[in-house]
């Protein structure tokens, strides 16, 4: 089957910065694409060459197999939901929505019909007279999603689309995004910077870092099995610590401070090599049985920070001669069997050799 | 408290109030009485509206009138037309570091008084004018042509000296425009044409009636530059009232013009209003 979306080796030059660089991938029909990058990654540049507002220094864009290079975006088979919106302030919500289809000079009648299928397929029957000013934001984001869908684009690029919404309301549409993906099967294209969101809705996220892509994976593979230090720092929470390579069958690493890991590694590591170590908090145990093989260090409690199921422990890793070392987090279990631990307590505290992740440094 | 919130307000709003009551209401009812008042046979003033008879009877005075309409309505159209690229240029295609600069050029010669520029023009378009020279010079023309004294150049005039006052509002409404609508309408399939007349202007909308209403009452009222750069044939409505004022000695008839002037750009502007879709308030704020 042809992607609906492919592209290949794309540049885009803004003087002497470049802001996409050399970027390649290929979304499947109806999937659910995210680009995951910080601000100023180049996701936005990459989005708006895909929806024809930038044409690419270099490369080229296809949609289900044809090139787009030179295609204005009013005539593109994709559509844009912009990041404020954009909704049309002077027209209701009947108008926005038919605002597409009355320029592919559709009659009359079969553009009233398209216009009540789709408020009901986003869950706003009725809404056809209200004025744009009247819906609440998260009544507008459905609104905007139903003005591009209704003109049943091959792909729908969403630009940070809940970025301007409180985080209730965000966390509630996160979900009905993904639903309402599913229902039309339409393929989307979501850019964010928000890694939760990515993460929840997508089934492919594409983790993009100064103009390139780090990692094209699913979401769970990008949390369990990162392939740069980037995607690793990034992508979920992560205790990050420098360390040297001590050994290297089974690898080996050592702190600063003398602290030493048994770890997995990306790539090659040689002896002495400098490298960065991860550890997650949630894959850090607490007093952990004597039976089991771990990275074993003994953890000062510092702080709980209490946010519900979410909570966790900060503390500093122990030295064997009693000094403090680096600050660290650890995720607390839910059962509350650990609700005695308060701060100024000393636990021990383990990581499995597979939880801790190792790169080589000045990889991003 | 409330007293004294409501004293507090008395106090500041009686400069205003003043000045309303003063300068506009009294010199008002003043002119509507005296426009009401002729002299019978006899010489005395008596109540009466001759003042208003002779205005349809002459011909020449609601021809002038008619006139003074369609070109102020034509000049408004057409400062419109001049401005709005500018206004957008300036807003949407120029970069942000350029446009407060160049919105300060536009003003410049604003800084001059009207009388100022008006003489400017004439200096370049009169027959010994920069204009003809140079046209001499290039031997388009053998001859110097008059450019002045025409209505084509009295308009010209007209348009020149009220610009700013429909540039202003424009660019204030068009800073308003999210770009983000003009590309969201490119993205629904919209055409450049359809962009401008669907998004655009209905967005601006409150800017363009403001300004024009500023635009048409400078020009209904203006005195100057029809004077000036008009032609014998070019005449003005204000020039009527003048004569009336100055040259006929007859303040009752030039109260009545006055009076029907006020009549005609109320009508037009509430015409205009209706027209467009918008209300007074909606449009000066």
């Amino acid at each position: 089957m042809t992607p609906d979306l492919e592209v290949r080796d794309l540049v885009r030059d803004f003087g002497s910065f470049r802001a996409v660089d050399h970027v390649s991938f290929e979304v499947e029909q109806g999937s659910f694409f995210s680009i995951l990058g910080p601000s100023g990654c180049g996701k936005t540049t990459l989005l708006r060459m895909i929806a024809g507002f930038l044409e690419p220094t270099q490369g080229d864009i296809l949609i289900r197999g044809e090139s787009v290079l030179g295609v204005p975006p009013n005539q593109r088979p994709v559509n844009l939901i912009f990041q404020h919106l954009s909704l049309f302030p002077m027209m209701d919500v009947k108008e926005n929505i038919a605002f597409g289809l009355k320029r592919r000079k559709l009659p009359q009648p079969e553009i009233d019909r398209r216009v009540t299928e789709i408020l009901d397929s986003v869950g706003l029957p009725g809404y056809g007279d209200k004025k744009i000013r009247q819906l609440s934001g998260g009544q507008k984001q459905r609104i905007a999603i139903a003005r591009a869908l209704v003109l049943e684009p091959s792909i729908l690029l969403l630009d940070e689309p809940l970025g301007a919404l409180d985080l209730k309301l965000r966390e509630q549409m996160k979900i009905e995004l993904k639903k309402l993906q599913q229902e039309v099967g339409t393929t989307f294209v979501y850019i964010t910077h928000d890694q939760s969101e990515a993460l929840v809705m997508s089934d492919k996220v594409a983790v993009m870092n100064r103009g390139h892509f780090e990692q094209i994976d699913t979401p769970k593979n990008l949390y369990k099995h990162p392939k740069t230090a980037f995607v690793a720092s990034f992508i979920g929470e992560n205790n990050a610590f420098d360390a040297r390579v001590v050994g290297t069958d089974p690898l080996e690493v050592e702190l600063d401070n003398g602290l030493r890991f048994r770890t997995r590694a990306r790539g090659e590591l040689g002896q002495g090599a400098s490298c960065r170590l991860f550890l997650r908090p949630e894959s850090i145990v607490i007093e952990p049985p004597e039976d089991m093989t771990l990275n074993r260090f003994r953890l000062k409690v510092k702080n709980v920070l209490f946010d519900g199921a979410n909570t966790k422990l900060l503390g500093h890793l122990q030295l064997e001669n009693g000094d403090l070392a680096d600050e660290i987090q650890v995720a607390l279990p839910q059962d509350h069997r650990f609700d005695y631990i308060q701060s100024g307590d000393t636990v021990s505290v383990g990581v499995v050799e597979e939880a801790c992740l190792c790169f080589l440094s000045g990889e991003g | 408290m409330r007293r004294h919130i409501r004293w507090s307000l008395y106090v500041f709003l009686a400069p205003v109030l003043l000045w309303l009551l003063l300068l506009i209401v009294i010199p008002h009812i003043d002119l509507m009485v005296m426009s009401l008042k002729a002299e019978n046979d006899v010489g005395d003033l008596v109540w009466s509206l001759d003042n208003y008879r002779t205005f349809f009877e002459e011909k020449i005075y609601w021809l002038t009138f008619v006139r003074t309409a369609v070109y102020a309505i034509l000049t408004t159209f057409l400062t419109f037309l001049i401005t709005f690229p500018i206004a957008f240029y300036i807003t949407k295609v120029v970069k942000l570091k350029y446009s407060g600069f160049l919105t300060i050029l536009l003003l410049v010669p604003f800084w001059v008084s009207e009388m100022v520029r008006i003489y400017g023009w004439m200096i370049l378009l009169r027959e010994s004018g920069v204009f003809n020279q140079f046209l001499l010079w290039l031997g388009v023309i053998d001859h110097p042509v008059e450019m002045l004294y025409n209505d084509v150049s009295m308009v010209m005039g007209l348009v020149y000296t009220t610009m700013l006052f429909m540039v202003v509002p424009l660019i204030s409404s068009l800073e308003g425009l999210d770009d983000g609508l003009i590309e969201a309408a490119y993205d629904l399939g919209a055409s450049k044409w359809v962009i401008f007349t669907r998004i655009v202007i209905p967005y601006i909308m409150p800017g363009i009636v403001s300004g024009s209403i500023v635009v048409f009452m400078l020009t209904l009222g203006n005195y100057l530059t029809p004077n000036l750069m008009g032609g014998k044939n070019s005449l003005w409505f204000t020039e009527q009232i003048y004569n009336q004022f100055i040259a006929s000695f007859n303040w009752n008839q030039g109260a009545a013009f006055g009076f029907l002037l006020l009549m005609l750009s109320s009508l037009i502007i509430w015409i205009g209003l209706r027209l467009s879709g918008q209300n007074l308030s909606k449009a000066l704020t």
